[in-house]
């Protein structure tokens, strides 16, 4: 099937597609810097987002919007629970290195 | 081509180039800016598909509570962050391999899954957020309530992970107060009196 030149279903979902690749990228490339992590992982979100919409939008199902109204929301939990983590950690160890988080390790 | 496909393909390449930068960037200040940048394409492409409400909830939520929060704990946090990034160049191959691969994948899954067009959008007569509000308020209202406590959570677990009791300052206790005697701040001392010198 030649794809067409006006953007439809498969032109926002290779968007995402990329999106959430490069958010994979960044969690590789920034191992060590937690603040970097977490954008990262609300770059994944935000390309999972994408995909719930266009779909919503080509099959005409409202259902998906709703799921991003949700989505939205326990991401915003969950960065507001993970800078609180980050603020903590940074007060014990003085350092957001994931390579510092070896307290566990025994 | 109309003018919104080009603005699609005009949003699609600012969202990529911003996500690009987010990843790249030295400073995690101009990370999170260029995280704004690519919240703030996605509304856009959000709006070309007619989800304005959620567009207009992701810029306020996203751009305006989230990614503020994001710039005042970098700004709060007194980290070096070059030595953070002094393992960036030998993570690079095992990045880019990783994420390549990921899009070589879904872009297999897109080429088996996308055979038949998409069917067009509904003609319904109603604004995306009436349909949106009447869906969460009907068939969702149970999920919504959930989210609701899902938020309540994250406010107590935030507060109660990040609030610090400080020796050093003086706190007012007010059982301590009501509990207090008079033996406790009074003392009586007994002494005769003395006569004037001159």
């Amino acid at each position: 099937m030649p794809l067409s030149i006006v953007p439809g279903l498969p032109h926002h979902l290779v968007l995402g597609a990329v999106l959430f690749a490069i958010a994979i990228a960044g969690i590789f490339l920034n191992r060590r810097n937690v603040i970097i992590l977490l954008m990262a992982i609300e770059l994944m979100l935000l390309a999972v987002n994408l995909n719930f919409v266009a779909f919503s939008h080509h099959l005409g199902d409202m259902a998906g919007q709703v799921f991003v109204f949700f989505i939205l929301t326990v991401a915003a939990a969950e960065s507001a629970i993970g800078l609180a983590i980050l603020v903590l950690l940074f007060r014990n160890v003085g350092s957001i290195d994931v390579e510092a988080l070896s307290k566990l390790k025994g | 081509m109309s003018f919104e496909s080009a603005l699609f393909y005009v949003f699609a390449a600012v969202l990529v180039f911003a996500a690009l930068r987010v990843i790249s960037t030295r400073n995690p200040v101009h990370a999170a800016l260029w995280l704004v940048l690519a919240f703030f394409t996605a509304a856009g492409i959000w709006l070309l598909l007619r989800a304005e409400f959620l567009a207009i909830a992701l810029v306020l939520v996203y751009v305006g509570a989230v990614m503020v929060l994001f710039l005042f704990v970098v700004m709060m946090l007194d980290v070096n962050f070059d030595a953070l990034r002094k393992h960036f160049r030998s993570y690079l191959p095992v990045g880019v391999t990783v994420g390549l691969l990921v899009l070589f994948e879904m872009a297999l899954l897109l080429a088996s899954a996308t055979r038949g067009s998409g069917a067009a959008a509904p003609a319904s007569g109603e604004s995306n957020t009436r349909a949106l509000g009447r869906l969460i308020y009907v068939d969702y209202v149970y999920p919504f309530e959930i989210a609701a406590v899902v938020l309540l959570v994250a406010i107590v677990a935030a507060i109660a992970l990040t609030h610090r009791h400080r020796r050093e300052t003086r706190y007012q206790d007010p059982g301590e107060q009501v509990k207090v005697r008079r033996k406790d701040r009074v003392r009586i001392v007994e002494m005769p009196s003395e006569k004037r010198e001159n």
